[in-house]
């Protein structure tokens, strides 16, 4: 067993030394100035390393601690050197969540906050960093919502909207499958809002939802479901759902050969997902965050080499998550010239990445109006393993992130920026 | 819309089957020892883990044979050396054991075999359908519920006609005389505990085959079992086996006409089993309490 | 025993938990972390009320606990601005719901009680998570905070100030507490460890016993629900995982861990659960081993909880 899926154990940290230190420091702020040069900047992550979704979890950890070796190595944040303190918030106790970062905001005095794959934990993050006036980047938790209707001055996203995802899939689900489309979607706000952005997507394509059925998370059996999306004969069937839900549908639509007779396709696709099906149930049209093989791109293969260092594995789109969100913080400070929260979002929003982060054809940036990261995404199929074991995904076409966002005007989300 | 209705119903029979493999372990152990296992879906996870790093080694039909009997070894282990202290006390207990051992379970997995999905292929001539317009029997499904009722006709032989079962069966009903008659009960209870447990490891390896293999397997399994357990009536076997398969139906039809309700609905019919016939359905007044 | 060896305990139990903003941040722990402590030691008193004084399992407290949660979180953010206000509507929604769900199945006992909790638990789950529009679904309530209290005159600053909010959560544990242990020295509640040691007696001697379960009930998830209101306020957020079996569970193994049968033991037991999950999750991904190890651990040696081991040691 490799040491692949144990990524290094989360720094010890002197708890007694910390707390003194920072309670010291509180009360003797103007003699401290100095002392302060010497204390590391300090990033919190409260993401799941525990549960459903530890595995695309631990991946975004990956992520984030080369992002902070390289950081380190290029000389820190305002000359100070960062270090990562990572909390397991579980996957799925926003209680826990909640706790977490009021503990890295509070008792350990992150300046920075990261987090959280589940969508209902980031959106409870991201209200206490909004009342401690934190900087707080969400990796990769999809919910419309957190650049949305709940989008706040001091967050931050990297991971794809629905509207994005949905936009970049309609045309290749025309044109490899058909026009009639059925859906089966995880029921929770991020399937409700791909479903809904997808059948948007669809008048424009000419493309018709011929059906739909919200299965509930965790759902371990979709026969029925099948059994249903086959008896409405379309031309695919659209799997909505992710992570461990998508691996169990795929694996018993492949079973029951509806491959055969329809096309199965969807928006969003992980590589964490293929990477669990049998060979033969790596199939399907769909649409990637991003992927580690990029010919032609540069720096990626450096990136690929470093992860594949480090976990044995090659990144996947959560460990680029991961890496993006952390070197914006350290390109935010830089910019800003500051570590106060309000000057790095300001200098934060509408800032273009460097292709050493970007990591992407396009050139890749935070939209100013709803702090949503805009790059590429990758439209292709699944495949069982080319050249190398791990290329589970071929890319037949790189769409432009600027062109599948929607319209900034359409977006509910009016940022308040303090006074 | 029939045809719909029907299908599900007959697809809802082979789900079930396999609810019910999962909760006649968990009966077995409840009705002897009144242990609630809330490990069960941690051996499950095992006997699944186990199936898969040993095919390489032995094959698929290797694995099936070889590793839910790992997990019965296990299974007797454990009982060896924990559950066997806390017999005679409040259930309560129990509980709080098997729910610590869960938690241990779930992390040994993700320790040994990492957090991400491992894929588990099934032989290709199982994995297709037998027809076109019954698509949902693959060979793998039916082959699944071929063994869940060898399992079934296997464990009443062995209740019904061997003398271990029949010792079982008795001290189910009343274990101090059993034991005053010159019975072992140590051992009747170990390896009754380890029979719950091979059924578990069993389970896990044929879900192995149907959904993603990863640290949570067994953990959304457990509930719908304890259901299966009450609906069927508590202390009784075939009750338990007739509760495993209604859950699959009452699931099935759920998502024909509300999908979202598919998982809501085996508590909908727990309550009102409760509420109107707390034995259950095949259970004896005045079972566990 | 006398009098001062009584009061000694809770007198102690009191001074830890008034001087908790002097002393928490030197032992590496942080008021918010207090705060949930103070939070899940009142569920699980109120747990134990059902469990260790009347010997009835409930599995589905989390339901009642998610009402109140839900109730103040709606009023909050629907209503009215108002935290005095969430926190009654929360009460009585959980309250209210008690009563009606305890009428049906008070008939039940053990196991059975136990799982029907359960039943009604995961209904009221389903129900939060499909009624989306309204409770935010999965994504969970958010967009409102917890607003200050004004109180005759003087303003108590929760929204900004965690240590104040920690206050309120400590007062209202005290008055809960206060009336729950005044209820336990009466003749109810005479009667209802009574009907917990032998049922069947309790019935001969004439005890109503149904009612004095569903009572028991009641007056358990009346204060298991205003734990639930502090819960949501305390994290500005609820979502349908509070009412999920696996919560309920949760406060059972507190109770248990700290001892079924003393007061504080649920106190002592959510103590040591929540911060025994926060330290160790922070140094290791392999808590949930620990944490499993602990309880296997209790179960075997110390199945009194932490406070039958030190009473045992303690006069008799």
């Amino acid at each position: 067993m490799s040491d692949a899926d144990r990524p290094a154990a989360p720094g010890r940290r002197n708890v007694l030394r910390a707390a003194l230190a920072a309670s010291a420091a509180n009360l003797a702020p103007p003699f401290i100035l100095s002392a302060r040069g010497e204390q590391p900047v300090r990033i919190g992550l409260a993401n799941p390393l525990t549960g459903t979704y530890a595995a695309v979890g631990k991946n975004e950890l990956a992520g984030c601690e080369l992002a902070i070796s390289q950081i380190n190595a290029k000389g820190g944040i305002l000359g100070r050197q960062v270090e990562l303190l990572s909390e397991d918030s579980t996957s799925g106790d926003a209680g826990t969540a909640v706790q977490k970062s009021r503990k890295l905001i509070e008792r350990d005095k992150v300046d920075f906050l990261l987090g959280n794959v589940n969508s209902a934990l980031g959106l409870a993050m991201a209200q206490v960093s909004n009342e401690k006036g934190i900087l707080h980047i969400v990796p990769g938790g999809h919910t419309d919502a957190i650049t949305g209707a709940t989008c706040h001055w001091n967050v931050f996203r990297v991971c794809n909207s629905t509207q994005m995802e949905a936009n970049a899939a309609a045309q290749q689900l025309v044109e490899k499958a058909g026009r009639k489309w059925y859906y089966i979607t995880p029921d929770y706000a991020y399937g409700h809002t791909l479903q809904a952005a997808l059948e948007q997507a669809a008048v424009k394509v000419g493309a018709s939802k011929v059906g739909a059925d919200l299965s509930p998370l965790g759902t371990t059996d979709f026969s029925s479901y099948l059994i249903k999306a086959q008896a409405a004969n379309p031309d695919v069937i659209l799997f909505l759902i992710q992570g461990d839900d998508m691996v169990n549908a795929l694996k018993q639509a492949v079973q029951f050969g509806l491959d055969k007779r329809t096309h199965l396709a969807g928006a969003q696709q992980e590589l964490e997902s293929l990477e669990g099906l049998p060979p033969e149930a790596r199939i399907g049209a769909w649409v990637f965050e991003w992927y580690w093989k990029q010919p032609g791109v540069p720096h990626v293969a450096e990136f690929v080499e470093a992860i594949r260092k480090k976990t044995g594995k090659v990144p996947t789109a959560r460990t680029w998550f991961g890496f993006v969100s952390t070197w914006s913080c350290a390109l935010a400070a830089a910019a800003a010239k500051s570590l106060d929260a309000v000057k790095m979002a300001k200098a934060l929003s509408g800032m273009k990445m460097p292709p050493e982060v970007g990591l992407v054809p396009d050139q890749a940036f935070y939209r100013a109006e709803d702090h949503q990261f805009i790059a590429s995404l990758f439209v292709g199929t699944a495949q069982a393993g080319g050249s190398d074991p791990e290329d589970l995904f071929n890319v037949t076409r790189v769409a432009r992130g600027v062109d599948v966002a929607g319209r900034v005007e359409d977006s509910p989300c009016k940022l308040v920026w303090p006074s | 819309m029939l045809q719909l209705v029907l299908f599900n119903v007959f697809n809802g029979l082979i789900v079930g089957a396999f609810y019910a493999l999962m909760a006649l372990g968990l009966s077995l152990i409840l009705n002897l020892s009144g242990v609630i296992n809330f490990a069960h879906g941690g051996f499950l996870a095992l006997g699944a883990y186990i199936a898969y790093s040993l095919m390489p080694l032995v094959g698929f039909w290797g694995a099936l044979l070889v590793a839910p009997l790992l997990t019965a070894v296990l299974g007797l282990a454990v009982e060896r050396v924990l559950i066997r202290r806390v017999y005679g006390r409040d259930p309560l207990y129990s509980l709080l054991l098997t729910f610590g051992l869960a938690y241990i379970l779930e992390d040994l997995a993700r320790y040994i075999w990492g957090a991400q999905s491992v894929p588990y292929p099934i032989p290709e001539a199982l994995a297709r359908p037998l027809s076109t317009q019954f698509f949902f029997l693959t060979g793998y499904r039916l082959f699944m519920v071929a063994l869940v009722a060898l399992a079934v006709a296997a464990l009443f032989f062995v209740l019904g006609r061997t003398r271990l079962g029949m010792r079982i069966r008795a001290g189910t009903l009343d274990l101090e005389t059993v034991s005053a008659l010159g019975v072992n009960v140590r051992v009747l209870r170990n390896l009754n505990f380890g029979l719950g447990i091979y059924l578990a490891g069993l389970a896990g390896v044929l879900a192995a085959g149907m959904l993603g293999l990863q640290p949570t397997i067994g953990t959304s399994l457990i509930m719908p079992s304890f259901v299966a357990i009450v609906v069927g009536g508590l202390g009784s076997l075939p009750g338990t086996l007739l509760g495993g398969l209604l859950i699959g139906v009452a699931s099935g039809l759920a998502t024909v006409f509300m999908p979202s309700a598919s998982e809501a609905i085996i508590y909908v019919m727990m309550g009102l089993v409760l509420l109107v016939r707390p034995r259950g359905l095949l259970g004896e007044e005045g079972r566990l309490k | 025993m006398t009098r001062l060896q009584q009061l000694g305990p809770t007198a102690l139990v009191w001074l830890v938990l008034l001087t908790m903003p002097f002393w928490i941040n030197a032992i590496g722990g942080y008021t918010e972390l207090a705060s949930r402590v103070v939070v899940m030691a009142l569920a699980a008193t109120a747990l134990n009320f059902l469990l260790g004084y009347t010997g009835t399992l409930s599995f589905g407290h989390a339901a009642y606990f998610g009402l109140g949660a839900y109730g103040v979180g709606m009023t909050l953010k629907y209503l009215v601005p108002s935290t005095t206000l969430g926190m009654l509507i929360g009460v009585v929604v959980g309250t209210v719901a008690a009563a009606v769900i305890g009428a049906l199945i008070v008939r039940l006992r053990g196991v059975y009680f136990a799982m029907v909790t359960i039943a009604f638990g995961q209904v009221f789950y389903f129900i939060a998570f499909r009624w989306n529009t309204v409770t935010g679904g999965d994504d969970g309530l958010t967009g409102w905070q917890r607003q200050p209290i004004d109180l005759a005159g003087i303003r108590l600053d929760i929204q900004h100030h965690d240590v104040a909010f920690y206050y309120l959560a400590l007062a209202c544990f005290a008055a809960s507490v206060g009336a729950m242990a005044l209820l336990l020295n009466s003749p109810f509640g005479r009667t209802l460890q009574a009907i917990r040691e032998n049922e069947r007696r309790a019935r001969f001697l004439g005890i109503a016993v149904e009612r004095h379960i569903w009572l028991s009930f009641v007056i358990s998830c009346a204060f298991v629900s205003l734990a639930g209101t502090l819960y949501a306020l305390l994290n500005n957020f609820t979502d349908p995982r509070a009412l999920r079996w696996d919560l309920s569970g949760n406060f059972v193994i507190m109770a248990v861990l700290g001892g079924m049968r003393s007061f504080w033991g649920p106190l002592i037991g959510a103590a040591v659960f929540v911060v025994l999950q926060d330290y160790v999750s922070s140094h290791t991904e392999n808590w949930m081993s620990i944490v499993g190890l602990i309880f296997v651990l209790v179960v075997l040696f110390f199945p009194r909880g932490v406070l039958g081991l030190l009473q045992r040691r303690g006069p008799a």
